[in-house]
């Protein structure tokens, strides 16, 4: 199956082997009465090439499952208490300290959403995208330096090798981000974690930081980037495929048009629903789903999303529903949709 | 044509930076500079532009909150507000003589955490401006409470508990019930609703719009998001590095945006529904620093119109048609 979505990434989803599948991913975390589920049972694949975007509100799981693929939920108090997450044929949930520190940031690399608390303030950004080429290639402190000037150049620091020397504080939010996107993808890593990269930055940087990141990975072969946001209209312009979590599970995935156009999941069409920008308005009104975000402590039983939907039916109560996959690839987590199968 | 509640002219709003061994003022923050704009009763003035480009601080200026947190600020220009006893220039009142409008003018803040005292019941802080400004007692100032949280639509019970125990939603319907409860005739909120999630978010902005229909509320919105503030506004305000680049109805500053910084704004918000997106337009590089701004219109070295005579003359607000102004030299008159 080949689909070409995105204007701006014409690249074909070869649907054959995932880079990176990950499977009934569990993951607690330890409260003063027991333990409370942050993720409960989520599963996906991420294809090469492909840009998947995951989206939520706060609370979700979303951060969760993105930190749990980099192994760095910290332990305790949380526990990565069930699933797999399978890299390239490596179980990443069983892998030593030093096997997980050779994939980080050579394989998999992340880019966290406050760029001030990510880079370290004592070391000049020089030393810092230097030491990430330097612990995973063996080549020259002079070579790693050059290749750390031509990156940041690449992510448009203007004086890139004069600015090597400066202080993370020196540069400004926008350009902290572009030197986050240089530290990622100096290894060329196959896949490419983005963590709300944008939710701190300004409109107009936004759109710069986005495109940004777009061409760089364009110009990595076969690598794919999990887009982790609240945002569903940066998802909507950047993806292919979008998985819309809440209560820690994956309510619906399918593809941009599948989500956009043909939204199933009653929290899916809720939430397009009450964008500013929506055409739903009624009466000057914005549609508002009722209720709030359930805390994690304290999720209902049955459908995670029940005590807030207005469709809601007494077997929502009851009884999780399956993830349905309807005949065109797109699946659903609701009692109301009939899918051809359940996964 | 409605009465004008609040008329702000030339405001300009500068913080010095102190610094050397003798903490002498070494330079300025040119935060506010020669804005104005007036809003009249019962409508929505949005406030809207990018980090640093002075909205706050105007919002600031207006509530007075400025002199009491930033030593040696200095605040030009005359922000009048014509309460029920005339005009009035805010800027000229002592803090003592500010207090008595402070009844009149109230503000929501963007961080429901931060903005709630901790160690107050939600009763306890919805009361204190009712101790400062009027003269009810317990009794009476009780029944209030109970009132507001149910406009608010957070059930009474909750008087009693913590901010501590409320969401990020709930924490601001609280904020919203403290504004409320002395009503005021003028509300200022400074980005009400970006610290919230989607589906609150939403909530929020409709509790806001109902609140101004029952008590005739006049608000002037403060946001870096061009879609709620469109939602919201009855008209709005473009501002780009401590000036108004824009003003003019929500309909014409959004649909047809004539300055080339606001056709930028617009044109990169993201859009869901892939008919509606348009050729974006890419800024190059990023806002300046406003203690060291370009001379001539600010916005001209990003600017991708802008010719040589831009980087000379700071472009007047001029009204290009029907109310609504840009500042921009190369518009043509129509």
């Amino acid at each position: 199956m080949v689909e070409t979505l995105n204007s701006k990434n014409k690249i074909p989803i070869n649907q054959q082997q995932p880079v990176l599948q990950v499977r009934d991913l569990v993951v607690e975390f330890k409260l003063e009465m027991g333990y409370a589920r942050a993720v409960s049972g989520v599963s996906f694949d991420l294809f090469p090439g492909e840009i998947l975007g995951i989206v939520g509100e706060s609370g979700s799981g979303k951060s969760v499952t993105a930190l749990s693929i980099m192994r760095l939920i910290p332990e305790p108090p949380g526990k990565i208490s069930n699933g797999s997450i399978r890299f390239e044929n490596k179980e990443v949930l069983e892998l030593s300290y030093p096997e997980m520190r050779d994939i980080r940031g050579n394989n998999i690399a992340m880019i966290f959403q406050e760029p001030m608390t990510a880079l370290n303030p004592v070391f000049t950004i020089g030393m810092q995208v230097r030491e990430t080429i330097l612990t995973h290639e063996k080549i020259s402190k002079k070579e790693a330096q050059g290749r750390a000037i031509k990156m940041l150049e690449k992510v448009g620091i203007p004086d890139a090798s004069a600015r090597m020397k400066d202080y993370p504080h020196q540069f400004s939010g926008g350009q902290r981000q572009r030197i986050m996107i240089a530290l990622a993808l100096v290894c060329k890593p196959q896949i490419l974690i983005a963590d709300e990269p944008t939710t701190a930055l300004d409109v107009t940087t936004q759109a710069q930081i986005l495109e940004l990141m777009l061409e760089q990975q364009t110009q990595i072969e076969n690598s794919s980037i999990i887009l982790i946001t609240h945002d569903l209209a940066v998802v909507a312009e950047t993806c292919h495929r979008v998985a819309v979590m809440y209560g820690g599970k994956i309510q619906e995935i399918g593809t941009v048009n599948q989500i956009f156009s043909a939204p199933k999941h009653p929290y899916t069409r809720g939430l397009l629903a009450s964008l500013p920008s929506s055409t739903s308005i009624k009466d000057g009104k914005l549609y508002a789903i009722p209720g709030n975000v359930p805390s994690i402590s304290d999720m209902p039983a049955g459908c995670k999303f029940c005590t807030r939907c207005e469709e809601v039916i007494d077997r929502c109560h009851q009884e999780e529903p399956p993830l349905h996959v309807l005949n065109n690839g797109h699946k659903v987590r609701c009692h109301l949709i009939e899918g051809e199968a359940d996964e | 044509m409605s009465e004008i509640l609040l008329e702000v002219k030339n405001l300009s709003v500068r913080f010095p930076i102190w610094g050397g061994i003798l903490r002498q003022k070494i330079a300025e923050v040119r935060a506010v500079e020669n804005v104005s704009f007036t809003i009249k009763k019962g409508e929505t003035l949005g406030l809207v532009g990018e980090s640093g480009c002075g909205k706050t601080t105007t919002a600031k200026a207006i509530c007075h909150i400025l002199k009491e947190t930033s030593h040696g600020v200095v605040q030009e220009g005359e922000i009048i507000f014509h309460s029920e006893n005339g005009p009035v220039n805010l800027l000229s009142l002592n803090r003592k003589e500010m207090r008595f409008y402070r009844r009149e003018i109230q503000m929501i803040f963007q961080d429901p955490f931060s903005s709630l005292n901790p160690r107050m019941t939600v009763s306890e802080i919805i009361q204190r401006p009712l101790k400062i400004h009027t003269k009810m007692n317990k009794k009476e100032r009780r029944t209030r409470v109970t009132d507001l949280l149910e406009k608010v639509g957070l059930q009474p019970e909750y008087a009693l508990r913590y901010p501590h125990e409320f969401s990020g939603g709930q924490r601001q319907r609280i904020g919203i019930a403290r504004a409320l409860a002395v009503r005021p005739k003028l509300i200022i909120a400074d980005e009400p609703v970006s610290a919230l999630d989607v589906s609150v978010q939403s909530q929020v902005i409709n509790l806001l719009e109902d609140l101004q229909d029952e008590f005739g509320l006049t608000y002037l919105f403060v946001a870096h998001d061009l879609s709620v503030i469109n939602h919201v506004s009855d008209r709005i305000s473009v501002m780009y590095l401590g000036r108004i680049v824009e003003t003019g109805s929500a309909e014409q500053v959004y649909s047809s945006p004539l300055h080339p910084y606001s056709q930028a704004l617009i044109s990169a918000i993201p859009q869901t529904d892939p008919a509606k997106r348009s050729d974006r337009i890419m800024l190059k590089g990023e806002i300046p620093s406003s203690m060291n701004k370009p001379s001539g219109c600010s916005f001209n070295p990003r600017c991708p119109i802008a010719v040589a005579e831009c980087s000379t003359k700071i472009p007047e607000l001029r009204e290009m048609n029907d109310h609504h102004s840009a500042a921009c030299d190369l518009l043509e008159l129509k």
